[in-house]
């Protein structure tokens, strides 16, 4: 295999490793104002996710310098074309992680609102723009022959790529909410359970809608089994979640966003940025990359550090795999 | 102004900002690992005392600085898009290594340090805060080897067809001469504002409240860290010294600006400080001291320092015309003040370590005050050394192949990039009274009472509440 194309198949890992695990994240994000009825439920929300979020943020830093040193091309122009919506995102992630840390350094009800809606925000923001940014890529921006965006911010604001942003949102929101079901003991289990299957419903018919509509515009046979295989474990995970089979149903979600991802990287290949103005101007997975050497070495160090990686951060999920409730809240 | 000004100053402002948080947190990791390591060793639980409360304040600062690390990895692509093409074969591996093999480390053993006390047996939950120190020490090997391809670019060619920077020694980039020397001289620094820290705090407890049972956890914490940054101050000197004669070899420019030295002398005398304008025209005032610059650029007191302007008819002679001399009052001030506010720290902490002598109680009001300053010393030494060694390499981005202006982002506008630094500006200055503000209150309330966390046990420690919980 081209080692491009072993370098494009290692973002589309990173990236779908980040929305699996940051999917959860945002999506208990998301659901504190909805689930936690008050400040003992809102912390078992955030504890649930509380020693783990961290080291699910670092995919996405990995997956920028992944791309940054395997395809300087697509870096430098995706992240200059999509100047404002990934400033917001920046700007939603700092936010809530420094939130995360410091919410309960004070007691004061006021203090913890305004954190709270940090989380919240900075949960949703990035749950819609990736979806944006992600469908953008898809779709095609105006890119010149240099490579350079020359499009506006209006450009990105389409409807295919709202579409993107409500579905990756639905699909995280379902994500969190089985997530807390799976985490969590007594009440708040319950419900989050309950809501997870009418989130579940509203994420499948924007999931399979957004993908037919992908396929529409680029497709390939693989990506076409990706994107059934994506709905099919979407729907096999709401219905764990239906009879309470909470570990199943958090497999089926994660599934279906690591398909759903799957879908997207395999319609695009092997482009990483189409141009919808001169075809000179599309980036490929040739075009946009670094040398052989860069990509050798890359390579060395991936195959060697990631099963590390893997296992420490597993191991860290089975440290922390006990469910909490109320009751294991501290007072202070 | 236009949109390269103002990603410069976002550049600056951003990474000054950053490098407020990132010295506290290599530094305090590895002193809060320390400190654990005692109680570990000894059953003293002044030290498990110190490890609750020093690592407190580390992860208030630790928050931060990876919030705001963030923004730095994405500023490449979204303001300095041509410069993250014309380097990215060769800048992107380090950065991308980075995350892999330190952040990751990193992020995932704090988790498990934060919220394990009573879910790791303790050898375990140890080893945590040590990977977590050993990930972040290791984190700013990398970046600081991408940077010192900046300053002294090695192990690449120039692509003739596409122009850009080739990788063809990875080894000669990781074993850059700057990168091996600023590193020792970075991680020195951050032991210096972790050291001060530990002082500023231990100190205002002692003399504050000198009868209190704590007394000699905090007695423990102003010696342990009045001898850490004495130590790292000789190592940031030392390294210093040694970084001085590698960069008046690779980036003579950089040394002439340092000092303001327009015309090559031998031997060349330092300035403490000049009164006057510092254009080479008129000096009203200046505190020389001779042959010190001859022995800081090239080791011989007498040697030969490169002036301004005989570099500057050099490198027009090889780049082409145009200005190639940064701007000298920065340059100039920024290289003393990040020697002036680095032996300071380590002055108080020698005074901290004499008001001790013999079993003596340090009680000076002087004292308190002077300890008080200490920890913001090394901070704004560190602060003006970054200044010092990115605005000296100007008007440069990677020495002697890019210019700064040639690697802004063409496609993003005036509008769009003050929208992002106003933002970042704001954002970031909410958060620094924020953190400010909960590092005081947290310094303030003391030591915490310890009860030794009850080692993990399936099964009967169901409904025990979380040893630590958000």
């Amino acid at each position: 295999m081209e080692l491009t194309t072993i370098w494009f198949l290692l973002v589309a890992v990173l990236f779908t490793g980040y929305f699996i695990l940051e999917g959860f994240d945002f999506g208990v994000g998301m659901l504190l104002p909805v689930l936690g009825r008050d400040d003992r439920e809102r912390r078992v929300m955030i504890n649930t996710i509380g020693p783990v979020w961290d080291g699910n943020e670092v995919w996405l830093i990995t997956a920028g310098g992944a791309m940054f040193a395997a395809f300087p091309e697509w870096y430098a122009t995706l992240f200059s074309g999509f100047y404002l919506p990934l400033l917001l995102i920046l700007l939603a992630l700092i936010a809530r992680g420094v939130a995360f840390e410091y919410r309960h350094k004070r007691p004061e009800a006021s203090w913890k609102r305004r954190w709270d809606a940090a989380i919240f925000f900075g949960s949703l923001v990035p749950a819609v723009l990736w979806g944006v940014a992600f469908a953008n890529i898809l779709r095609g921006v105006p890119l010149d022959v240099d490579h350079e965006y020359v499009g506006g911010l209006l450009n990105l604001l389409n409807p295919y790529a709202l579409l993107g942003g409500a579905t990756t949102a639905a699909l995280f929101l379902t994500h969190g909410a089985v997530f807390i079901a799976l985490k969590t003991v007594g009440d708040i289990r319950d419900r989050a359970a309950a809501l997870a299957v009418r989130l579940g419903v509203a994420a499948a018919v924007l999931a399979v809608a957004f993908l037919s509509w992908t396929l529409t515009i680029r497709s390939s046979a693989a990506a076409v089994v990706l994107a059934v295989g994506a709905a099919l474990a979407l729907l096999g995970g709401l219905a764990a979640a239906a009879v309470r089979r909470e570990g199943w149903a958090f497999t089926g979600t994660a599934v279906a966003i690591a398909l759903a991802v799957a879908t997207l990287f395999a319609a695009l290949f092997p482009n990483v940025l189409p141009s919808t103005l001169d075809p000179a101007g599309t980036l490929t997975a040739t075009n946009a990359a670094s040398t052989p050497y860069t990509l050798t070495i890359m390579t060395w160090v991936a195959v060697f550090f990631t099963p590390i990686v893997l296992a420490y951060q597993g191991w860290t999920y089975w440290v922390f795999r006990k469910r909490i409730g109320v009751a294991h809240i501290p007072q202070h | 102004m236009d949109a390269l000004d103002v990603a410069r100053w976002q550049f600056g402002v951003t990474t000054v900002y950053h490098f407020l948080f990132v010295p506290l947190t290599i530094g305090l990791s590895v002193l809060v690992a320390i400190l654990q390591t005692l109680w570990h060793r000894t059953g003293d639980e002044k030290y498990l005392k110190l490890t609750k409360f020093y690592g407190k304040l580390f992860l208030i600062n630790f928050a931060m600085g990876v919030v705001t690390g963030i923004v730095q990895e994405f500023q490449f692509g979204m303001n300095w898009s041509d410069y993250s093409r014309f380097v990215g074969d060769i800048f992107g591996a380090p950065l991308a290594i980075e995350a892999l093999v330190a952040f990751f480390l990193e992020s995932t053993f704090i988790g498990l340090w934060i919220f394990g006390w009573d879910r790791l047996p303790a050898r375990l939950h140890l080893a945590s805060i040590w990977a977590a120190a050993i990930g972040t020490n290791l984190s700013a090997y990398f970046i600081l080897a991408a940077n010192s391809f900046m300053q002294n670019p090695v192990g690449y060619r120039i692509n003739p067809d596409s122009g850009r920077a080739e990788l063809t020694d990875f080894v000669a980039v990781l074993t850059n001469k700057v990168a091996l020397i600023t590193f020792p001289h970075t991680i020195a620094g951050a032991f210096l504002v972790a050291g001060s820290l530990l002082v500023a705090v231990a100190l205002w407890h002692l003399i504050r409240n000198p009868d209190s049972a704590d007394t000699p956890a905090y007695r423990f914490a102003a010696r342990f860290g009045s001898w850490v940054t004495l130590v790292s101050a000789a190592a940031v000197v030392i390294t210093g010294d040694i970084q001085g004669k590698i960069m008046t070899q690779v980036q003579p420019m950089k040394m002439a600006a340092a000092e303001g030295l327009y015309d090559t002398e031998s031997p060349a005398s330092f300035s403490v400080l000049t009164v006057g304008s510092l254009d080479g025209t008129r000096e009203l005032f200046a505190i020389k001291i001779p042959y010190l610059l001859s022995y800081l650029g090239t080791g011989d007191p007498n040697g030969t320092v490169q002036g301004i302007n005989d570099l500057q008819a050099a490198y027009t002679a090889q780049y082409g015309p145009g200005s190639y001399t940064p701007i000298i009052p920065v340059t100039y001030w920024s290289f003393r003040l990040m020697i002036g506010f680095g032996l300071a720290a380590a002055a108080i902490a020698l005074l901290v370590l004499w008001s001790q002598r013999r079993g003596r109680t340090p009680s000076s009001r002087w004292l308190l005050r002077a300890g008080l300053a200490m920890p913001i010393l090394p901070l704004l030494a560190n602060s003006f050394g970054w200044i010092f060694t990115e605005m000296g390499r100007q008007p440069w981005i990677v020495f002697g192949e890019m210019l700064t202006r040639d690697g802004v982002s063409r496609s993003v506008s005036l509008a769009e990039v003050l929208t992002s630094f106003t933002a970042f500006t704001l954002i970031y200055a909410t958060l620094a009274v924020i953190e400010v503000k909960l590092l005081v209150r947290y310094a303030r309330a003391g030591v915490p009472e310890v009860t030794p966390d009850p080692e993990p046990d399936d099964t009967d420690d169901a409904d025990r509440p979380l040893a630590f919980a958000y």
